[in-house]
Parts: structure tokens; C-alpha cells; sequence
């Protein structure tokens, strides 16, 4: 059983230069609650791993818009014109990672590799500074792992372990990003009895959730 | 009809029965309004759906289906959702047929460049490096000049996507294959010559034989 806590205890949790692993992929999937906890909270120097900065006052462009993320790895930033004036300004740092590359890595930190090897990014501004290594005659990109301080994630509904359910194109990163953080809190749009999801149907095993979110008053 | 119809009607002519396909957002999106009836295909949307169908009626959209450019869309029968990394590890690993992107530059090598202007437009590559670097067959979908510019050059100037040739050019004037021996003129568009298509490309063009009418279905 999994205690159920409130987005301002999640936000309480974070402190100040985080590592936050946040699902979504233009703010579908993402934990829209707790990321309004953090707002709230203030707390900043964050580094936020993301697909996306998503849009000025949506999904995790609200804590780009707040001025607490020291730093974003992201795979795409165009369609937040704050986040692309802010990283131009120097008050963000930007990496931006191929998506591919952004989820293996994630993937990496989360199944104990030390790294992937990807032919995305051979011979472009992606392969300075890495090793380039020759695998029978194919060039790949040594891309390494990624964990964060926490992982927070959407699901469409959790049991009382923590199993988790994913919606549609709302999986996106949360499965991944499950494997990889040293606290996971998950939000749930509906918590259910356990048994109500089939062994078949969990994504991501209740044993890798910290905390669930309690259910929206 | 328009330029961007032309483009899309000819593109759609490369999409073959039982294919896998990822459309990029834009221009390339509007091939799939055109492909033949008798050809059933699968889309692909990189943010996580294999089965992309059309919009849904007003009113009806749900929120946790959407393309990659965050707009609503439908699934058809058959569909599946997946996680960022099955998604792009069908991208990757070869199971993806064939992916129609825009460009910003092509040049003799069939290097593609569009993700990115310095100083001026850094959005981010998003899927677009993964999806050159791993699709079967790669086409791209642009206008062939910009205000004036030749789009296609000797050598990109702009940061490239990938280092691999791409395998068609579809523009409003023409249709360019490159190849080993450079950038084979197939087909020209009702109406332009092949000196006008000539004059608007910086890069050299070889011309074996005839030059075919584009097919536009």
C-alpha cells in the first residue's frame, strides 16, 4: 500500500537544484498538478529533463515562465518562445538531445547501463565532444545516462501499490522515466482497489512508485 | 492547385501498401489526405500512436490523443500506443518504411539540414535527427526555394540533421533523387521546364535522358 500524499508535499520534497524528471510530450502526460505545487512553492535552480519545454503557460512551461529551471534537456524547444528568450538571455542553459537519444539515455540511468551507443547525431553539431565508436563498421555515438532526483509522472489510474496505467499518447516518457529517479511520485487521474488493473495492463510495476498523488477535490 | 498540394500529391505516390510512415508536422502532414485508397498504411506519430487518423469532430476531442505537433487527433482500427522508446526504437531500428520531414537545405550529398538556423531559430531537433538517421526511405518535402533561395546547394550551410543521403527530393518544380552520382532530375511539375528548374537550384543536376512528368494521382 502506498500512501497518498498532496501536490504541496510533493513540491515540499523538492528541493532547491533538483534533478526532476517530468513526463509529457507537450504537456499530455505531464503531472499538471504537482507542477502547479512547485510553482507555487518557488523553490528554484532546477534541472528538468523533459521531452519539451511544451508552450508559455502549459505544462512545464509554467516553471520555465516562474524562473525556476537553472536547466533544461530537452529535445525541443520551439514552440516556447519564453524558454528559447530565456536560453538566448543565459538565464537557462539549454541541452538539447535528439528525442530518440533523450529516452535511451533516461532508459540507460534507469536499467543500470553506462551509456547507449546511437547512430542519431553521426557526423552533426550532436557528436562534439563524445566518443564516436566503430561497431562492425557502423559509426555510433557514445550518449550517456541520465537519472534525476525525482521522476514525476501522469498515469490514467494507479492501484493502491502503485501500479501504474497509461492513456494514449500520455505514455510518452513516464514508463521510462519510472525506472529512473531516486524518488518516483506518480499522479494518477484515478486511484483504483488493487485487482481492478490486470497484471497485463501495468506498465510500470507499483514496486519502482514512491508516492501517489492523492485523487483532484 | 497550389504548391503545397503538389508537393503533398506527389509524396503520397510514394507511400506503397502495408507501409509504416511518419509524417512530419506541416507540409508533410497533408500527404496523408492524398494517398491512393487502395493503399493501407499505418502512420506513425513519434509522441506515441501507430494508427493516426484523421481530426476528430469539434467537441469531441480527447486529450490524451494528439500528434506530435500537440494537435487533436483519432486513431484508426488496428491502432496501438507505445512509450517514447518503442516509438522511437521502431524509428531507429529499422521498422520505420518511411518518413517525410521538411528541409530547410539538401545538397549534393543528400545531406538534409532543418533544424536549425544559428542565431536565429534553434528550436531543437526534436525526432527529426532519429527519424533521418533510422527510416528506411527518407523524402523530403519542401518548397524548392525560400523567398528566392535556392533550398538546394552544393553544400548545406546549416547545421545538418544527418550525415546520410536522403533518398527523394519532392518540390513544387521537381522531383531530385540523389545518388552516388549526385542529384538525378527525375520528374518535373506540370508546366516548369527543366531550365527553370535549373535556374533554381544552386546545386548541380544530372539529367539522364528523360525528364518524366510528376504523377500527381
Amino acid at each position: 500500500m502506498k500512501r497518498a500524499i498532496k501536490p504541496e508535499e510533493a513540491a515540499e520534497m523538492i528541493p532547491e537544484g533538483a534533478v526532476l524528471l517530468i513526463g509529457g510530450f507537450m504537456g499530455v502526460g505531464s503531472p499538471h498538478r504537482m507542477i502547479d505545487a512547485i510553482v507555487a512553492r518557488g523553490v528554484g535552480g532546477l534541472t528538468i529533463v523533459c521531452n519539451d519545454t511544451c508552450r508559455p503557460g502549459q505544462g512545464v512551461g509554467k516553471l520555465v515562465d516562474a524562473g525556476l529551471v537553472a536547466r533544461a534537456v530537452v529535445s525541443h524547444i520551439g514552440l516556447n518562445p519564453v524558454a528559447q528568450k530565456k536560453m538566448l538571455a543565459g538565464e537557462m542553459a539549454v541541452e538539447l538531445v535528439p528525442q530518440g537519444t533523450l529516452v535511451e539515455r533516461i532508459r540507460a540511468g534507469g536499467v543500470g547501463l553506462g551509456g547507449v551507443l546511437t547512430p542519431t547525431g553521426v557526423g552533426t553539431l550532436v557528436e562534439e565532444g563524445k566518443q564516436v565508436l566503430d561497431i562492425d563498421g557502423r559509426r555510433f555515438l557514445l550518449e550517456r545516462p541520465i537519472r534525476g532526483d525525482f521522476a514525476l509522472l501522469d498515469a490514467r489510474q494507479s492501484d493502491y501499490v502503485g501500479n501504474l496505467e497509461y492513456s494514449l499518447t500520455a505514455h510518452n516518457f513516464n514508463p521510462v522515466m519510472a525506472l529512473a529517479a531516486d524518488t518516483v511520485i506518480a499522479e494518477p487521474h484515478h486511484i483504483m482497489p488493487v485487482g481492478v488493473i490486470p497484471p497485463d495492463a501495468v506498465k510500470t510495476p507499483g514496486v519502482l512508485v514512491d508516492y501517489i498523488l492523492e485523487r483532484a477535490h | 492547385m497550389d504548391d503545397r498540394e503538389i508537393i503533398a500529391r506527389r509524396v503520397a505516390q510514394e507511400v506503397r501498401d502495408g507501409m509504416l510512415v511518419n509524417l512530419g508536422i506541416g507540409l508533410p502532414s497533408l500527404v496523408a489526405g492524398y494517398v491512393p485508397a487502395d493503399r493501407h498504411v499505418f502512420f506513425q506519430a513519434e509522441n506515441g500512436v501507430i494508427g493516426l487518423g484523421a481530426r476528430p469532430p469539434e467537441g469531441m476531442e480527447e486529450r490524451d490523443l494528439t500528434d506530435a505537433g500537440g494537435g487533436f487527433v483519432t486513431a484508426v482500427p488496428g491502432a496501438a500506443s507505445i512509450d517514447s522508446a518503442m516509438s522511437f526504437g521502431l524509428i531507429r531500428g529499422g521498422h520505420l518504411d518511411m518518413t517525410v520531414l521538411g528541409g530547410l537545405q539538401v545538397d549534393e550529398r543528400g545531406y538534409l539540414a532543418n533544424w536549425m538556423v544559428p542565431g536565429q531559430m534553434v528550436p531543437g531537433m526534436g525526432g527529426a535527427m532519429d527519424l533521418v538517421a533510422g527510416a528506411r526511405r527518407v523524402v523530403v518535402a519542401m518548397l524548392h526555394t525560400a523567398r528566392g533561395v535556392p533550398k538546394i546547394v552544393p553544400e548545406c550551410t546549416l547545421p545538418l540533421t544527418a550525415a546520410r543521403r536522403v533518398s527523394l527530393i519532392v518540390t513544387e518544380m521537381a522531383v531530385i533523387e540523389p545518388t552516388e552520382a549526385g542529384l538525378v532530375l527525375r520528374e518535373h511539375a506540370p508546366g516548369v521546364s527543366v531550365e527553370q528548374i535549373c535556374a533554381a537550384t544552386a546545386a548541380a543536376l544530372v539529367i539522364l535522358g528523360d525528364v518524366a512528368p510528376m504523377n500527381l494521382g
